[in-house]
Order: C-alpha cells, then sequence, then structure tokens
C-alpha cells in the first residue's frame, strides 16, 4: 500500500494551550509547522480549565515568584524537580504577558491592571499568609487563553491538519524520531508526516477512570504513543482527584469558587477542613482537601440520603459575586443541578482530574529516556510538553493554577528549542517502510472482523475498574488485584471487533485506537502505584501512610515492554537559588 | 424514550434516512447522553462531541427543528418523538457530522485576533473593569455554529456572508480598548454581503447555546460604521 507523505520542519500533535503556544512560536519565526489535532483546535480541552494561570505579579497582594516557587515544590511533596520549576515559576510573569498582549481577556482590578485570586496552596513569604497568584478571565480563564492562542495562530498561517487522529511515532533504527503516521478521520485515509522534530501536546487521560472532569477526547494519545516507541512513562501513580467535581456527574468546578471564599460543610454542616488544614482550611492542597473529604464521608458525615458526598457552600458571597466571578460555575450549576449557586450548595466529590505524570522531559521540552549514558539521555526529534508531559513541575501533586502555566510555560520552551534543533539538524532523515510498518500494523488490527466483545464494553469494565482500584485510598491488596484484572483486560482488547468498517468519519474505528491507548496508559498507572510504598502527594497508601524520602524520593519510571519499573533521581538543585530541602507537609 | 435520527452514509446511502431508536430515560439526562447510547446500540453512528458541558463546542445539532448543544440539552423538555437533525444548511458527512470549512473561513477572514500597532509595554496593557466588561457576552463564543446554521442569510451566501458568528467575533475585537485597526476592520467589512446581508430575522440569538446576542453586535458595528462615516 503506497502511503502519501508530507514533509514540514516540525509536526506538533495536540491543538490545545501546549501544542498552540509551541505552534505561534514556530510558524512567528517562519518555520514550515504542522499542527495534527483529533478535533477543531478550540474544542481541545484546554478550554474546559476555569480558575486562573498562576504568575506572581503582585497586582493584588504582595509576591515573588520565589514564593511561587517554594509553593510548588512543598504542593509537589518534594518530587517535582527544582531546576524546572524554578525556570516556570520565573518564566510565568513574562508568559502572562505575553498572553495578554496576545489579546486574553484578562478580568481586571480598578487601576486596569489583570484581576488575580486566591487559589489553593499559595502563600506569601515562603508559607506565610494566602497569596493571590491566579491570574483569571472570569471562570473561564482555558477557554479565553486557547481561543486567543487559536487566532494568533490564524494570523501568524499555521498549517492546521483538523480532525486528523495520530495513530504512531515514526521512529528509525538509531532511535530518532522521524514523524507520524495519521488517519484523516474524514475519510479514513492514513497520511505520513515527516518532520524533523515531533512534539507531543496531546493532553490527558482522565477517561481512564469512570467519573473524571476531562472530556471524551482525554485518552492519553500521546502517552501511548511515546509508551510503544519505547519511552517510559514516568511518576504515573500521581493523578489528582480535584476536591469539587460535581457529585455524581463529574463536572468540575473550579477551586476559585473557594478561592472566592467559598467552603465545604459535611452532613453535620460542620466546616470541616478546620480539622484538617487549620491555617489554610479549604485553600489547603487538592491532595489534602480530597483526602479530608473522603475521610468524612468514610466515617459517616457525608451529606444526602446516601451521605456519599460533601457540599460547597457559596451562598454566602452575594449573587454579585457569584455571577459575575464564577459565571461558568452558575451555568453548570443550573444546567446540570437545576440550582443556583448563589442560593444554594453544591454537592460535591473529588473527581479524577489530572495527570502530574507522564513522558519524560528536562526543561527544554525535550524527551528524555534511560539509555546507555545514563537515566535522562535526549530522544533525537523528540519533544513533549503540557499535560501528556512530565518535566516534573508537579512532582506528586499539582497546584491548581499551575497547570494553563505549565502547558503555556513549556509550550514555548519546546518552540524555542525545536527551532534550535531544526537549525542544527537542516535535513530530514530518511524514512524506510520498515519505519512505517509498526504503526501500519496498529491501525490494521482493527480491520479484523467477526464475532467479538465491543469496545464500548471493554472500555467502560476499565473505567470502572481503574475507579475501584486505583482511587483516592490505595492499598496493596486492592492493587494487586486491579493489576491482575488489568492484565487480563488488556488480553481481551485482542478479540475486541469492529462491526463498523467503513471508511468515512468512523468514529467507532477512532474509539478503538483510543481504547488502546487507555489501556496502556492505565497500566502505567496502576502499576506505577502498586509498586510506589510509601504516600506521596496524591498517591495515599493506607498501609504505608507516610512520605518516605530514604526510599522513595524519587521519580518512577514505567516500561511497556514487560510491565516494568525504573527509578530515577528527583533534581533538587535550582538553577540559581538555593534547594527547598524536604520538610514536613502542613497547610 | 423514542429518539428519531438522520443517518446517512455516504458509501453506502443514495438518500438519507430517519432512523429510530429506543433510549432508557435517566433522571437528568442529556441529549449527548442519550446519542451515546444509541451509540452502544449502533456504533455505526456518528457525531462529534467531547467536554459533555457546554464548553468546546463539538456537538452542535438541530434537535425538534431548533440549532442546539446535544451536551446542555436535557431530555426531559424535549417534546416526543425527539428528532435529531445535523445542522441546516451545511454539507453531510456521515450522520449528524456536518462540514464546517465555510463557517471556519468566514471567522478567519476577519481577522479575529488583536491588533496593536504601538510597541507593546513591559507589564500588561491596562484595561480599566468598565472596558474589560464591555466584552461579557462576546468572548464566550465556543464556535458551535449554531447561529450561522441557523441564519437564512448564511444559508443562500455561505461564502460571501461572514454570518453571524463571525460578526460577533470582528465586534469582539472592534470592541476591545486594546484594539487599534478600528479603520481597517470596518473598511474590510464595507460592501452589500460580509455584513449588510444581515436581515435582523434573529435565529441566531434564539439558538445561541451560550446566550450571545450576535444580532445586537452586529447591529454595533453598523452604528460605528455610520458614525465614523460622519
Amino acid at each position: 500500500m503506497s502511503i502519501p507523505h508530507r514533509r514540514f520542519d516540525a509536526l506538533i500533535i495536540g491543538a490545545g494551550g501546549a501544542g498552540l503556544n509551541a505552534a505561534l512560536r514556530l510558524a512567528s519565526a517562519d518555520l514550515r509547522v504542522a499542527v495534527v489535532s483529533k478535533v477543531f483546535p478550540t474544542r481541545s480541552h484546554t478550554v474546559a480549565a476555569q480558575g486562573g494561570v498562576n504568575a506572581a505579579l503582585a497586582n493584588v497582594l504582595p509576591d515573588d515568584w520565589h514564593w511561587h516557587m517554594f509553593d510548588t515544590v512543598k504542593g509537589s511533596d518534594y518530587l517535582g524537580d527544582q531546576d524546572a520549576i524554578e525556570y516556570m515559576c520565573r518564566e510565568a510573569i513574562p508568559t502572562v504577558y505575553e498572553l495578554e498582549h496576545a489579546g486574553v481577556p484578562f478580568s481586571r482590578i480598578d487601576d486596569g491592571r489583570i484581576y488575580q485570586r486566591a487559589f489553593g496552596g499559595q502563600s506569601q513569604n515562603f508559607g506565610g499568609d494566602q497569596a493571590a497568584r491566579t491570574c483569571a478571565a472570569a471562570d473561564r480563564t482555558g477557554h479565553a487563553i486557547l481561543h486567543t492562542l487559536y487566532q494568533q495562530n490564524v494570523r501568524a498561517r499555521t498549517h492546521f491538519f483538523d480532525e486528523y487522529f495520530a495513530i504512531d511515532l515514526i521512529r528509525d533504527e538509531e532511535g530518532a524520531i522521524l514523524g507520524a503516521l495519521v488517519l484523516e478521520i474524514e475519510t479514513g485515509e492514513p497520511l505520513v508526516i515527516e518532520a524533523k522534530a515531533t512534539l507531543l501536546a496531546t493532553g490527558g487521560h482522565g477517561q481512564v477512570f469512570r467519573t473524571t472532569t476531562n472530556a471524551f477526547i482525554n485518552t492519553g494519545d500521546g502517552m501511548a504513543m511515546a509508551l510503544r516507541a519505547g519511552v517510559p512513562l514516568m511518576d504515573m501513580e500521581f493523578y489528582q482527584f480535584h476536591p469539587t467535581g460535581v457529585a455524581g456527574k463529574g463536572m468540575l468546578i473550579t477551586e476559585g469558587a473557594r478561592g472566592e471564599g467559598g467552603y465545604l460543610i459535611n452532613g453535620d454542616g460542620e466546616r470541616f477542613m478546620e480539622r484538617y488544614a487549620p491555617r489554610a482550611l479549604d485553600l489547603a492542597s487538592r491532595d489534602v482537601v480530597a483526602r479530608s473529604m473522603v475521610t468524612e464521608i468514610r466515617e459517616g458525615r457525608g451529606c444526602g440520603p446516601n451521605k456519599d458526598h460533601v457540599m460547597l457552600r457559596l451562598d454566602h458571597l452575594g449573587a454579585d459575586v457569584v455571577h459575575r466571578r464564577l459565571p461558568g460555575i452558575t451555568d453548570i450549576c443550573r444546567v446540570f443541578l437545576g440550582l443556583d449557586p448563589a442560593e444554594q450548595a453544591i454537592p460535591v466529590f473529588p473527581t479524577a482530574h489530572y495527570a502530574m505524570g507522564g513522558i519524560p522531559t528536562d526543561r527544554f521540552a525535550r524527551v528524555v529516556a534511560p539509555a546507555r549514558h545514563g537515566p535522562e539521555e535526549v530522544v533525537p526529534g523528540l519533544y513533549a510538553a503540557g499535560e501528556c508531559a512530565c518535566v516534573s513541575v508537579h512532582g506528586a501533586n499539582r497546584l491548581g493554577g499551575n497547570s494553563l502555566l505549565d502547558i503555556l510555560v513549556f509550550g514555548r520552551a519546546a518552540g524555542t528549542d525545536i527551532l534550535a534543533y531544526v537549525a542544527e539538524h537542516p535535513h530530514h532523515r530518511p524514512i524506510r517502510d520498515t519505519d512505517i510498518e509498526p504503526a501500519l500494523t496498529r491501525l490494521g488490527r482493527w480491520d479484523r472482523t467477526g464475532e467479538g466483545e465491543s469496545v464500548a464494553a471493554v472500555k467502560a469494565d476499565l473505567r470502572k475498574l481503574m475507579e475501584d482500584h486505583c482511587g483516592v485510598f490505595r492499598d496493596d491488596a486492592t492493587m494487586a488485584a486491579g493489576v491482575d484484572k488489568l492484565k487480563a483486560l488488556r488480553e481481551r482488547v485482542e478479540h475486541v471487533r469492529l462491526k463498523d468498517q467503513s471508511r468515512t468519519f468512523n468514529t467507532a474505528r477512532i474509539e478503538a485506537l483510543e481504547l488502546d491507548n487507555l489501556v496502556d496508559v492505565g497500566m502505567a498507572t496502576l502499576m506505577s502505584a502498586f509498586h510506589r510504598q510509601e504516600s506521596r502527594g496524591a498517591h495515599s497508601r493506607v498501609d504505608h501512610p507516610e512520605r518516605d524520602d530514604e526510599q522513595w524520593m524519587k521519580h518512577s519510571l514505567y516500561a511497556r515492554d514487560g510491565d516494568r519499573m525504573d527509578y530515577k533521581p528527583v533534581r533538587t538543585k535550582p538553577l540559581t537559588v538555593e534547594s527547598f530541602p524536604p520538610k514536613a507537609r502542613v497547610y | 424514550m423514542q429518539i428519531s435520527v438522520y443517518r446517512y452514509h455516504p458509501e453506502q446511502d443514495q438518500q438519507p434516512r430517519m432512523q429510530t431508536y429506543e433510549v432508557e430515560e435517566q433522571p437528568g439526562m442529556m441529549l449527548r447522553e442519550a446519542l451515546l447510547a444509541i451509540k452502544e446500540q449502533d456504533e455505526t453512528f456518528a457525531f462529534r462531541h467531547s467536554c459533555g458541558e457546554g464548553v468546546c463546542g463539538s456537538d452542535g445539532m438541530n434537535v425538534n427543528g431548533s440549532n442546539k448543544l446535544a451536551c446542555i440539552t436535557p431530555v426531559s423538555a424535549l417534546k416526543r418523538p425527539i428528532q435529531v437533525r445535523p445542522l441546516p444548511g451545511r454539507p453531510v458527512i456521515r450522520d449528524l457530522v456536518v462540514d464546517m470549512t465555510q463557517f471556519y473561513e468566514q471567522y478567519r477572514s476577519v481577522q479575529p485576533y488583536l491588533i496593536r500597532k504601538e510597541p507593546l509595554p513591559e507589564q500588561e496593557i491596562r484595561q480599566s473593569p468598565e472596558d474589560r466588561d464591555k466584552l461579557d457576552g462576546l468572548y464566550e463564543c465556543i464556535m458551535c455554529g449554531a447561529c450561522s446554521t441557523a441564519c437564512p442569510s448564511f444559508w443562500w451566501n455561505p461564502e460571501k456572508f461572514h454570518g453571524p458568528q463571525a460578526l460577533l467575533a470582528s465586534w469582539r475585537f472592534l470592541a476591545d480598548s486594546r484594539d487599534q485597526a478600528t479603520e481597517e476592520r470596518l473598511d474590510a467589512l464595507e460592501g452589500p454581503y460580509k455584513l449588510f446581508r444581515c436581515h435582523t430575522i434573529m435565529n441566531c440569538v434564539e439558538v445561541c447555546p451560550k446566550g450571545l446576542n450576535p444580532t445586537r453586535a452586529i447591529g454595533k458595528i453598523k452604528d460605528l460604521m455610520l458614525e465614523k462615516s460622519i
């Protein structure tokens, strides 16, 4: 079969904030850049980010990037790499100004500067009073940023492949990445996109859990592509459960709701965070709040007839603050719950939200993997940024407002490094037919006909399994059983068949390819969690309740080949300032 | 409950047809969930969707004759049997999936980005809260296409008339105190079609799932043109 080829300097897979910010950098420098996205760019999940983006602008309260750095290191439960964290917190300030200049309609304070709200885990002066560091466009910050970045890419004439699905990376014998095999969804035709540099910016994998704030498209495609290209995934056990998903449904209620003064109550009407985080209260770190909520419910103090959730109160803030600062939340409550949050409390439960782990990169967004000369050798031609990547700036727990920051800073860093890389490597490396074969085999596997299970059935079981065996609280027996079940489920995927073998806009085929990705990424998550015998950040083991810096202050690496685990040290040395040594984490 | 959906598969069908499915109604069920239940029965049924909460704009479709976003449309409020068709006036690729190329082209043609001519400050460009308020009701557009595909003027002239979505975007930048391209923007809208094909039928206002008002934005552009011409 002869497959058409297209050639670009750079290929970006994913059109969320990371991909579009990288594309903007490259297109503005007149590179030939292709952006491949399985949905039209403004449908990418960045659009759903609500609360805002952190930067120490000090518009509302005193602030300093160094305080931001301290909070991020502490929030990461000392697993974040401090060189990357310093870089991100410094870069945050010019990054937000750059976005504003690009047109983002930030909310404003009276003197015309950008509005900033309080978010969880933020402090002044290295652990002192609450800070206000999160730059917001009402509670639609992700939408405002994504649309602005798309608009600026329209201006820069970036070349978009809208509604193309990436099947797999193309790799040569020496391990260099040469581009990707993609599928045009409308026609069902495969296409090879050759590129000197390829950036994975495919976002998260929340669809691996049954109840999630994530969109249908968040299926871990880039992470799974990296795994299949022989790159391990890093720190996958650290998966964030956002404290305030709408109970039973999963829609996100921004942490900004608590930042504006909202608080949680249990079934007795008690403001229970006073007992768990006496200083920070409801604005403690997300892992802390989520655990406190689940503990309240487990101990019988939940709300509702089944005592299976807690309530978020905003009704004391006044309709003006609620409707003006949180219009999107107001809409969600009206549409999905039939209530006005300025008058009634919102039922909430911790909900699968964000992957701290992902494809290992350095702070230039270059993918690094263990090879002959050490654990962090650059994979030639491959970059990753955003939620699919693990730099690691979030370590074991991400602070609210740091994910929009991560995608923007490291998307841009990827663009900058790709410019230099392409200048040094001006020619495409040759692609041989055998380099493309593995990707074609993966695609062709779904042409098999006959009797078999449906994609939907296996996917539903996977999501239930992950929720049951890899949730907020974990223990050895539950996860061991989960690993066995997941291995059995992985076998079942072999016997799944597509009934619809047509070409034109075959969404069933796309969902089958996504199922492959979810299973791989689910295994990485569960296996990494099973092996880490301590509690750190979002990874809470009932049977190992303490953090163990002696044994476990190290990054996990999961390789698909043989489901192998490996580890590498945390980078504790920042770029210019003193290191923050691990301490007990109290809020 | 019965849901009748538009089916067309170019590899198999000469003509489109309506196909009825039986779906079990759940409390609080949105139309998107009902369509997902159909997809579970029949994987050949195709529609776009993603976020499930009305922000990505993927699942615009025509429901009982009116354009809606499936994920925020409760089935309990819909007359039975529910009739679901693709957004009107666009070429159908398959089932509920339509070709939105012209819609996106029109958006891209209004210079939908901030244009600043003065040198940029080191910090943010200042904007008063009052000036920022002028963008409310404009920037929230999710590009679902419900408005433009409900507009008769866009049906007749999709290659010449910008349509309500693109014009709302045009006003979003004209209304932004930071933008410095008012003259060019207005000049580019001259002529009988791009802007002036709007006959204030107001279908766009009626169907917008985010409660935005493109007709008012178009009126403001016309007012500004008039003001500038005097």
